[in-house]
Protein backbone atom coordinates (compact mmCIF):
# COMPACT_ATOMS: atom_id res chain seq x y z
CA UNK A 1 0.00 0.00 0.00
CA UNK A 2 1.72 3.44 -1.08
CA UNK A 3 1.78 6.02 1.81
CA UNK A 4 -0.03 9.20 2.08
CA UNK A 5 1.81 11.59 -0.50
CA UNK A 6 0.28 15.13 -1.08
CA UNK A 7 1.82 14.79 -4.75
CA UNK A 8 -0.75 12.87 -5.45
CA UNK A 9 -4.02 14.20 -3.01
CA UNK A 10 -3.19 12.36 0.29
CA UNK A 11 -1.89 14.10 3.79
CA UNK A 12 1.71 13.27 4.41
CA UNK A 13 5.36 14.32 2.94
CA UNK A 14 7.11 10.99 1.86
CA UNK A 15 11.15 10.78 1.95
CA UNK A 16 13.19 7.63 0.36
CA UNK A 17 16.12 5.98 1.90
CA UNK A 18 18.73 3.68 0.84
CA UNK A 19 18.81 0.71 2.50
CA UNK A 20 22.89 0.54 1.19
CA UNK A 21 24.59 3.88 2.35
CA UNK A 22 21.85 5.37 4.03
CA UNK A 23 21.72 8.68 2.00
CA UNK A 24 17.92 10.32 2.33
CA UNK A 25 16.57 12.66 -0.21
CA UNK A 26 13.09 13.90 -1.74
CA UNK A 27 12.48 13.69 -5.38
CA UNK A 28 11.08 9.94 -5.77
CA UNK A 29 13.23 7.67 -8.00
CA UNK A 30 14.19 4.01 -8.33
CA UNK A 31 17.85 4.15 -7.37
CA UNK A 32 20.24 5.71 -4.89
CA UNK A 33 21.73 9.14 -6.53
CA UNK A 34 24.47 8.94 -4.30
CA UNK A 35 25.86 5.10 -4.39
CA UNK A 36 22.85 3.64 -7.67
CA UNK A 37 21.49 0.93 -5.57
CA UNK A 38 18.06 -0.08 -6.47
CA UNK A 39 14.97 -0.33 -4.97
CA UNK A 40 15.15 2.60 -2.42
CA UNK A 41 12.27 2.59 0.27
CA UNK A 42 9.85 5.01 1.10
CA UNK A 43 9.06 6.18 4.32
CA UNK A 44 6.63 9.24 5.64
CA UNK A 45 8.37 11.81 7.31
CA UNK A 46 7.78 13.60 10.51
CA UNK A 47 7.02 16.66 9.12
CA UNK A 48 9.21 18.65 11.73
CA UNK A 49 12.42 20.84 10.13
CA UNK A 50 13.88 24.02 10.05
CA UNK A 51 13.03 26.75 7.51
CA UNK A 52 16.38 27.81 5.37
CA UNK A 53 14.48 30.16 2.90
CA UNK A 54 10.80 32.12 2.64
CA UNK A 55 9.95 34.24 0.29
CA UNK A 56 6.14 35.48 -0.13
CA UNK A 57 4.93 35.39 -3.73
CA UNK A 58 3.10 38.54 -5.04
CA UNK A 59 3.02 37.85 -8.83
CA UNK A 60 1.20 34.47 -8.97
CA UNK A 61 1.97 32.32 -11.96
CA UNK A 62 -1.73 31.49 -13.01
CA UNK A 63 -5.23 32.02 -12.97
CA UNK A 64 -6.26 29.26 -10.33
CA UNK A 65 -3.32 31.01 -7.64
CA UNK A 66 -4.15 34.39 -8.49
CA UNK A 67 -6.66 34.47 -5.55
CA UNK A 68 -4.05 33.10 -3.11
CA UNK A 69 -1.56 35.86 -3.81
CA UNK A 70 0.39 36.90 -1.51
CA UNK A 71 1.31 33.39 -0.54
CA UNK A 72 4.31 32.62 1.48
CA UNK A 73 7.09 29.63 -0.53
CA UNK A 74 9.98 28.30 2.50
CA UNK A 75 12.70 25.71 1.98
CA UNK A 76 12.44 23.04 4.99
CA UNK A 77 15.00 21.88 6.10
CA UNK A 78 13.26 18.32 7.82
CA UNK A 79 14.24 16.22 10.65
CA UNK A 80 15.08 13.51 8.22
CA UNK A 81 18.12 15.44 6.33
CA UNK A 82 15.68 16.17 3.28
CA UNK A 83 15.21 19.55 2.01
CA UNK A 84 11.49 19.99 0.98
CA UNK A 85 9.67 23.46 -0.65
CA UNK A 86 6.09 24.06 0.94
CA UNK A 87 4.07 26.97 1.38
CA UNK A 88 4.07 28.74 4.89
CA UNK A 89 2.12 30.57 7.41
CA UNK A 90 2.47 34.09 7.08
CA UNK A 91 5.52 35.60 9.03
CA UNK A 92 7.15 32.00 9.07
CA UNK A 93 11.33 33.08 8.79
CA UNK A 94 14.52 31.97 8.64
CA UNK A 95 15.92 29.36 11.39
CA UNK A 96 11.81 29.11 12.65
CA UNK A 97 11.14 25.38 14.05
CA UNK A 98 8.03 24.64 11.78
CA UNK A 99 5.71 21.85 11.36
CA UNK A 100 3.77 20.87 8.00
CA UNK A 101 0.39 20.73 7.83
CA UNK A 102 -1.91 19.86 4.99
CA UNK A 103 -4.48 22.23 3.18
CA UNK A 104 -6.60 22.31 -0.01
CA UNK A 105 -5.18 25.27 -2.12
CA UNK A 106 -6.03 25.97 -5.92
CA UNK A 107 -7.63 22.24 -6.51
CA UNK A 108 -4.98 20.53 -4.79
CA UNK A 109 -3.45 19.35 -1.51
CA UNK A 110 -0.48 21.14 -0.65
CA UNK A 111 2.21 20.92 2.31
CA UNK A 112 1.81 24.15 4.76
CA UNK A 113 4.48 24.53 7.07
CA UNK A 114 3.60 26.21 10.91
CA UNK A 115 5.57 27.27 13.33
CA UNK A 116 5.84 24.63 16.10
CA UNK A 117 4.38 26.04 19.53
CA UNK B 1 42.03 28.27 -29.44
CA UNK B 2 39.55 29.45 -31.34
CA UNK B 3 38.81 33.22 -32.30
CA UNK B 4 35.07 35.79 -31.61
CA UNK B 5 35.20 36.91 -35.06
CA UNK B 6 32.09 38.66 -34.93
CA UNK B 7 29.07 39.55 -32.54
CA UNK B 8 26.15 41.28 -32.78
CA UNK B 9 22.88 42.24 -30.93
CA UNK B 10 19.82 43.43 -31.77
CA UNK B 11 17.95 46.18 -30.00
CA UNK B 12 15.87 44.15 -27.19
CA UNK B 13 12.40 45.31 -25.98
CA UNK B 14 9.31 45.00 -28.17
CA UNK B 15 9.19 44.13 -31.44
CA UNK B 16 5.90 43.38 -32.19
CA UNK B 17 5.44 41.05 -35.76
CA UNK B 18 9.01 39.32 -35.26
CA UNK B 19 8.97 36.03 -34.92
CA UNK B 20 12.22 33.87 -33.50
CA UNK B 21 13.12 33.33 -36.82
CA UNK B 22 13.16 37.16 -38.21
CA UNK B 23 15.43 38.19 -34.99
CA UNK B 24 17.82 35.19 -35.14
CA UNK B 25 18.18 36.23 -39.03
CA UNK B 26 18.93 39.69 -37.97
CA UNK B 27 21.43 38.61 -35.32
CA UNK B 28 23.12 36.35 -37.54
CA UNK B 29 23.57 38.98 -40.99
CA UNK B 30 24.51 41.61 -37.95
CA UNK B 31 27.50 39.42 -36.54
CA UNK B 32 29.31 37.96 -40.18
CA UNK B 33 28.86 41.73 -41.30
CA UNK B 34 31.14 42.48 -38.29
CA UNK B 35 33.33 39.20 -38.84
CA UNK B 36 34.00 40.57 -42.32
CA UNK B 37 32.42 37.26 -43.77
CA UNK B 38 29.74 36.21 -45.63
CA UNK B 39 27.24 33.17 -44.88
CA UNK B 40 28.81 30.93 -47.62
CA UNK B 41 31.73 31.02 -44.98
CA UNK B 42 29.66 29.32 -42.51
CA UNK B 43 30.59 25.87 -41.90
CA UNK B 44 29.02 25.44 -38.49
CA UNK B 45 25.69 26.82 -36.84
CA UNK B 46 25.48 26.56 -33.30
CA UNK B 47 21.50 27.63 -31.78
CA UNK B 48 20.11 27.22 -28.83
CA UNK B 49 15.95 27.40 -28.18
CA UNK B 50 12.79 29.51 -28.44
CA UNK B 51 9.73 29.07 -26.03
CA UNK B 52 8.08 31.04 -28.55
CA UNK B 53 9.03 28.71 -31.49
CA UNK B 54 9.59 24.75 -29.76
CA UNK B 55 10.75 22.53 -31.77
CA UNK B 56 13.61 19.86 -31.22
CA UNK B 57 15.91 20.80 -34.37
CA UNK B 58 16.16 24.44 -34.14
CA UNK B 59 19.71 24.55 -35.46
CA UNK B 60 18.96 23.09 -38.87
CA UNK B 61 15.62 24.67 -39.14
CA UNK B 62 17.77 28.11 -38.70
CA UNK B 63 20.42 26.89 -41.46
CA UNK B 64 17.46 26.18 -43.77
CA UNK B 65 15.76 29.51 -43.60
CA UNK B 66 19.15 31.39 -43.31
CA UNK B 67 20.25 29.46 -46.67
CA UNK B 68 23.23 27.56 -44.94
CA UNK B 69 23.82 24.10 -45.11
CA UNK B 70 26.81 23.23 -42.59
CA UNK B 71 28.84 20.86 -41.75
CA UNK B 72 28.02 20.88 -38.39
CA UNK B 73 24.68 21.86 -36.41
CA UNK B 74 23.43 21.93 -33.28
CA UNK B 75 20.92 23.12 -30.88
CA UNK B 76 21.27 23.09 -27.25
CA UNK B 77 20.03 23.89 -24.13
CA UNK B 78 20.82 25.30 -20.28
CA UNK B 79 18.61 27.61 -19.32
CA UNK B 80 20.16 31.18 -19.21
CA UNK B 81 23.75 29.48 -19.40
CA UNK B 82 22.05 28.43 -22.99
CA UNK B 83 24.08 31.71 -24.86
CA UNK B 84 27.43 31.24 -23.36
CA UNK B 85 27.53 27.27 -23.46
CA UNK B 86 26.78 27.81 -27.47
CA UNK B 87 30.05 29.78 -27.80
CA UNK B 88 31.65 27.06 -25.34
CA UNK B 89 30.20 24.71 -27.93
CA UNK B 90 31.41 26.60 -31.21
CA UNK B 91 34.42 27.08 -29.56
CA UNK B 92 35.75 22.82 -28.82
CA UNK B 93 34.13 22.16 -32.59
CA UNK B 94 36.73 24.27 -33.68
CA UNK B 95 39.22 22.92 -31.64
CA UNK B 96 38.47 19.17 -32.49
CA UNK B 97 38.52 20.04 -36.44
CA UNK B 98 34.78 19.96 -36.78
CA UNK B 99 33.89 22.87 -38.40
CA UNK B 100 36.41 26.26 -39.26
CA UNK B 101 33.69 29.02 -38.94
CA UNK B 102 30.74 28.76 -36.96
CA UNK B 103 27.88 30.53 -36.81
CA UNK B 104 26.30 30.73 -33.05
CA UNK B 105 22.77 32.65 -33.15
CA UNK B 106 19.73 33.48 -31.21
CA UNK B 107 16.69 35.22 -30.91
CA UNK B 108 13.07 35.23 -29.40
CA UNK B 109 9.77 37.48 -29.77
CA UNK B 110 10.07 36.20 -25.91
CA UNK B 111 7.94 39.64 -24.84
CA UNK B 112 5.23 39.91 -27.70
CA UNK B 113 4.95 36.29 -28.81
CA UNK B 114 2.53 35.36 -25.96
CA UNK B 115 1.08 36.22 -23.18
CA UNK B 116 2.98 37.38 -19.93
CA UNK B 117 1.13 34.51 -17.83
CA UNK B 118 2.39 32.19 -20.80
CA UNK B 119 5.90 33.22 -20.28
CA UNK B 120 6.37 33.31 -16.63
CA UNK B 121 4.39 29.49 -16.53
CA UNK B 122 6.89 28.04 -19.24
CA UNK B 123 9.85 29.93 -17.34
CA UNK B 124 8.89 28.45 -13.95
CA UNK B 125 8.79 24.88 -15.69
CA UNK B 126 12.68 24.82 -14.60
CA UNK B 127 11.29 23.81 -11.36
CA UNK B 128 10.20 20.34 -10.21
CA UNK B 129 6.79 19.30 -12.00
CA UNK B 130 6.04 17.14 -9.39
CA UNK B 131 6.98 18.74 -5.98
CA UNK B 132 7.36 22.85 -7.06
CA UNK B 133 5.57 23.79 -9.82
CA UNK B 134 2.29 22.69 -8.22
CA UNK B 135 2.84 25.15 -5.65
CA UNK B 136 2.34 28.09 -7.86
CA UNK B 137 5.66 28.65 -7.97
CA UNK B 138 7.22 31.16 -10.85
CA UNK B 139 11.23 31.84 -11.15
CA UNK B 140 11.77 34.80 -9.34
CA UNK B 141 9.92 32.66 -6.22
CA UNK B 142 12.76 30.47 -6.66
CA UNK B 143 15.04 33.34 -6.38
CA UNK B 144 13.44 35.24 -4.10
CA UNK B 145 14.08 31.97 -1.80
CA UNK B 146 18.00 32.43 -2.61
CA UNK B 147 17.68 35.72 -1.93
CA UNK B 148 16.12 35.37 1.57
CA UNK B 149 19.21 32.85 2.54
CA UNK B 150 21.82 34.88 0.86
CA UNK B 151 20.63 37.98 3.07
CA UNK B 152 20.03 36.17 6.17
CA UNK B 153 23.66 34.70 5.82
CA UNK B 154 25.70 37.73 5.10
CA UNK B 155 23.62 40.59 6.63
CA UNK B 156 23.21 42.43 3.58
CA UNK B 157 20.83 44.74 2.77
CA UNK B 158 18.08 44.62 0.19
CA UNK B 159 19.19 48.14 -0.59
CA UNK B 160 22.65 46.32 -1.16
CA UNK B 161 21.19 43.98 -3.81
CA UNK B 162 19.25 47.56 -5.21
CA UNK B 163 22.85 49.36 -6.00
CA UNK B 164 23.25 46.32 -8.44
CA UNK B 165 20.13 47.16 -10.24
CA UNK B 166 20.88 51.34 -10.16
CA UNK B 167 24.19 50.12 -11.86
CA UNK B 168 22.76 48.27 -14.56
CA UNK B 169 20.32 50.80 -15.22
CA UNK B 170 22.72 53.48 -15.22
CA UNK B 171 24.79 51.48 -17.79
CA UNK B 172 21.58 51.12 -20.01
CA UNK B 173 21.05 54.45 -19.91
CA UNK B 174 24.81 54.51 -22.82
CA UNK B 175 23.43 52.00 -24.77
CA UNK B 176 20.48 52.79 -27.47
CA UNK B 177 19.49 49.40 -27.37
CA UNK B 178 18.61 48.47 -24.35
CA UNK B 179 15.45 48.06 -23.13
CA UNK B 180 15.11 50.20 -20.19
CA UNK B 181 17.46 53.45 -20.08
CA UNK B 182 15.50 55.77 -16.86
CA UNK B 183 18.00 55.80 -14.43
CA UNK B 184 16.59 54.77 -11.25
CA UNK B 185 17.62 55.52 -7.31
CA UNK B 186 17.96 52.71 -4.85
CA UNK B 187 14.78 54.33 -3.45
CA UNK B 188 12.87 53.51 -6.81
CA UNK B 189 14.20 49.76 -6.84
CA UNK B 190 13.28 49.59 -2.77
CA UNK B 191 9.87 51.22 -3.70
CA UNK B 192 8.95 48.96 -6.65
CA UNK B 193 6.19 46.41 -6.42
CA UNK B 194 6.65 43.34 -4.56
CA UNK B 195 7.28 40.48 -6.68
CA UNK B 196 8.66 37.03 -5.00
CA UNK B 197 9.67 38.78 -1.08
CA UNK B 198 12.47 39.80 -1.05
CA UNK B 199 12.49 40.98 -4.47
CA UNK B 200 10.95 43.67 -6.00
CA UNK B 201 10.18 44.31 -9.22
CA UNK B 202 13.43 46.11 -10.28
CA UNK B 203 15.42 43.58 -8.74
CA UNK B 204 14.22 41.25 -11.85
CA UNK B 205 15.05 41.54 -15.52
CA UNK B 206 11.93 42.37 -18.00
CA UNK B 207 11.16 39.77 -20.47
CA UNK B 208 12.21 41.47 -24.13
CA UNK B 209 12.04 40.41 -27.83
CA UNK B 210 15.77 40.14 -29.21
CA UNK B 211 18.56 38.40 -30.95
CA UNK B 212 22.21 38.20 -30.66
CA UNK B 213 25.11 36.24 -32.56
CA UNK B 214 28.39 35.40 -32.65
CA UNK B 215 31.39 34.18 -35.46
CA UNK B 216 33.88 32.02 -33.72
CA UNK B 217 36.76 31.33 -36.07
CA UNK B 218 39.53 28.90 -36.28
CA UNK B 219 41.99 31.75 -37.00
CA UNK B 220 41.48 35.54 -36.73
CA UNK B 221 40.12 36.96 -39.75
CA UNK B 222 40.18 40.62 -39.09
CA UNK B 223 41.66 43.07 -36.52
CA UNK B 224 39.45 43.53 -33.95
CA UNK B 225 38.93 38.86 -33.26
CA UNK B 226 39.27 37.69 -29.74
CA UNK B 227 40.88 34.89 -28.78
CA UNK B 228 38.83 32.27 -26.52
CA UNK B 229 41.77 31.35 -24.34
CA UNK B 230 39.63 28.94 -21.64
CA UNK B 231 36.19 27.83 -21.12
CA UNK B 232 34.61 25.77 -17.73
CA UNK B 233 31.49 24.11 -16.69
CA UNK B 234 29.59 23.72 -13.37
CA UNK B 235 26.41 21.84 -12.78
CA UNK B 236 25.81 20.83 -9.21
CA UNK B 237 21.46 20.48 -9.04
CA UNK B 238 18.48 20.98 -11.62
CA UNK B 239 16.35 22.06 -8.96
CA UNK B 240 16.59 24.67 -5.72
CA UNK B 241 14.66 21.79 -3.44
CA UNK B 242 17.80 19.88 -4.49
CA UNK B 243 21.08 22.28 -4.45
CA UNK B 244 23.97 21.40 -2.20
CA UNK B 245 24.35 24.98 -0.77
CA UNK B 246 21.76 28.02 -0.77
CA UNK B 247 25.17 30.23 -1.01
CA UNK B 248 27.61 28.50 -3.07
CA UNK B 249 26.57 27.26 -6.12
CA UNK B 250 28.65 25.54 -9.78
CA UNK B 251 30.17 28.92 -10.71
CA UNK B 252 33.31 29.50 -8.62
CA UNK B 253 34.28 25.82 -10.30
CA UNK B 254 32.95 26.88 -13.48
CA UNK B 255 35.12 29.94 -13.68
CA UNK B 256 38.41 28.06 -12.03
CA UNK B 257 38.53 25.93 -14.35
CA UNK B 258 37.97 28.43 -17.40
CA UNK B 259 41.04 30.39 -15.78
CA UNK B 260 43.52 27.88 -15.00
CA UNK B 261 43.30 26.81 -18.61
CA UNK B 262 43.46 30.56 -19.92
CA UNK B 263 46.57 30.29 -17.69
CA UNK B 264 45.51 33.52 -15.86
CA UNK B 265 44.49 34.29 -12.33
CA UNK B 266 41.48 36.15 -11.25
CA UNK B 267 42.90 39.69 -10.98
CA UNK B 268 44.20 39.82 -14.42
CA UNK B 269 40.82 40.27 -15.65
CA UNK B 270 39.78 43.44 -16.52
CA UNK B 271 36.36 43.64 -17.82
CA UNK B 272 33.54 41.34 -16.28
CA UNK B 273 30.30 40.39 -18.50
CA UNK B 274 28.45 38.17 -15.69
CA UNK B 275 24.77 37.26 -15.81
CA UNK B 276 22.49 39.16 -14.03
CA UNK B 277 18.39 37.68 -14.17
CA UNK B 278 18.25 39.12 -10.63
CA UNK B 279 20.19 41.67 -8.52
CA UNK B 280 20.32 38.48 -6.32
CA UNK B 281 22.34 36.38 -9.27
CA UNK B 282 24.43 39.20 -9.63
CA UNK B 283 25.44 39.12 -6.20
CA UNK B 284 25.89 35.51 -5.76
CA UNK B 285 28.08 34.92 -8.82
CA UNK B 286 30.54 37.97 -8.43
CA UNK B 287 31.02 36.85 -4.83
CA UNK B 288 31.32 33.30 -6.09
CA UNK B 289 33.86 33.60 -8.82
CA UNK B 290 35.82 36.03 -6.42
CA UNK B 291 34.83 39.13 -7.63
CA UNK B 292 33.49 40.60 -4.32
CA UNK B 293 33.37 39.09 -1.02
CA UNK B 294 30.42 37.21 0.33
CA UNK B 295 27.68 39.82 0.67
CA UNK B 296 29.75 42.75 -0.41
CA UNK B 297 28.76 43.14 -4.76
CA UNK B 298 26.24 45.85 -3.89
CA UNK B 299 28.26 48.19 -1.56
CA UNK B 300 31.39 47.86 -4.08
CA UNK B 301 29.20 48.29 -7.04
CA UNK B 302 27.80 51.68 -4.80
CA UNK B 303 31.84 52.67 -4.39
CA UNK B 304 31.86 52.60 -8.35
CA UNK B 305 34.09 49.69 -8.49
CA UNK B 306 32.02 47.84 -11.62
CA UNK B 307 31.62 51.09 -13.14
CA UNK B 308 32.73 52.06 -16.39
CA UNK B 309 35.55 53.99 -14.85
CA UNK B 310 35.74 51.23 -12.01
CA UNK B 311 38.84 48.31 -11.07
CA UNK B 312 36.17 46.16 -12.93
CA UNK B 313 33.59 47.39 -14.90
CA UNK B 314 30.34 45.08 -15.39
CA UNK B 315 27.77 44.22 -17.97
CA UNK B 316 28.30 48.11 -19.26
CA UNK B 317 25.51 47.35 -21.67
CA UNK B 318 22.87 47.15 -18.99
CA UNK B 319 23.09 43.23 -18.45
CA UNK B 320 19.63 41.70 -18.26
CA UNK B 321 18.54 43.95 -15.45
CA UNK B 322 18.29 46.79 -18.09
CA UNK B 323 19.57 46.28 -21.79
CA UNK B 324 17.02 43.25 -21.14
CA UNK B 325 16.41 39.25 -21.30
CA UNK B 326 15.08 37.85 -24.49
CA UNK B 327 15.80 34.02 -23.27
CA UNK B 328 19.03 32.45 -24.74
CA UNK B 329 19.89 35.62 -26.49
CA UNK B 330 20.05 37.80 -23.12
CA UNK B 331 23.82 36.76 -22.00
CA UNK B 332 24.84 36.67 -25.51
CA UNK B 333 24.30 40.59 -25.19
CA UNK B 334 27.36 40.42 -22.55
CA UNK B 335 29.51 38.64 -24.46
CA UNK B 336 28.61 41.03 -27.76
CA UNK B 337 29.32 43.91 -25.13
CA UNK B 338 32.71 42.70 -23.95
CA UNK B 339 33.65 41.97 -27.66
CA UNK B 340 33.04 45.77 -28.52
CA UNK B 341 34.78 47.24 -25.60
CA UNK B 342 38.12 44.85 -25.79
CA UNK B 343 38.36 46.05 -29.33
CA UNK B 344 37.59 49.59 -28.15
CA UNK B 345 35.20 49.83 -30.59
CA UNK B 346 32.00 50.81 -27.68
CA UNK B 347 32.09 54.10 -28.26
CA UNK B 348 30.41 56.77 -25.36
CA UNK B 349 30.58 53.29 -23.22
CA UNK B 350 34.52 52.88 -24.39
CA UNK B 351 35.99 51.42 -21.37
CA UNK B 352 39.10 53.61 -20.73
CA UNK B 353 42.82 51.29 -21.06
CA UNK B 354 43.31 48.23 -21.93
CA UNK B 355 41.26 45.72 -21.60
CA UNK B 356 43.00 42.93 -22.45
CA UNK B 357 41.31 40.12 -20.68
CA UNK B 358 37.46 39.26 -19.86
CA UNK B 359 35.43 37.06 -18.44
CA UNK B 360 32.05 35.87 -19.12
CA UNK B 361 29.77 33.62 -17.14
CA UNK B 362 26.54 32.49 -17.55
CA UNK B 363 23.93 30.65 -15.03
CA UNK B 364 20.80 28.63 -16.20
CA UNK B 365 17.80 27.42 -13.93
CA UNK B 366 17.97 28.43 -10.81
CA UNK B 367 22.38 28.66 -10.37
CA UNK B 368 21.67 24.82 -11.48
CA UNK B 369 24.08 25.54 -14.72
CA UNK B 370 27.12 27.48 -15.11
CA UNK B 371 29.28 28.22 -17.57
CA UNK B 372 32.68 30.47 -17.72
CA UNK B 373 34.67 31.90 -20.99
CA UNK B 374 37.82 33.64 -20.56
CA UNK B 375 38.84 35.91 -23.57
CA UNK B 376 42.00 37.80 -24.30
CA UNK B 377 43.90 39.89 -27.05
CA UNK B 378 45.27 37.37 -29.59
Amino acid sequence: MSLPDWTSGGAGLVVQRCASCGATWYFARSLCPRCGTDSPESRPSTGAGTVVAVTVVHRAPSDEWRPFAPYTLALVDLEEGVRVMGHAEPGVAIGDRVVVRFDRRAERVVPVFEVRR
Amino acid sequence: MSFLAGSAVTSFGAHPGRSTLDLMAEAASAALADAGLERGDVDGVVCGYSTTHPHVMLSTVFAEHFGLQPRFATALQLGGATGVAMAMTAHLVIEAGGAERVLVVAGENRLTGQSRDSAIQTLAQVGHPVYEVPLGTTIPAYYGLVASAYLHEHGAREADLAELAVLMRRHAGGHPGAHFREPVTVDDVLGSRPIAEPLKLLDCCPVSDGGAAFVLTRRPVNDHSLALLGAGQGHTHQHISAAPSLLRYGAGPSARTALAQAGLGLERVRYAAVYDSFTVTLALLLEEIGFAPPGAAGRMAADGYFSTAGAVPLNTHGGLLSYGHCGVGGAMAHLAELHRQMTGRAGARQVPGELDVGLLHGDGGVLSSHVTLVVGRP
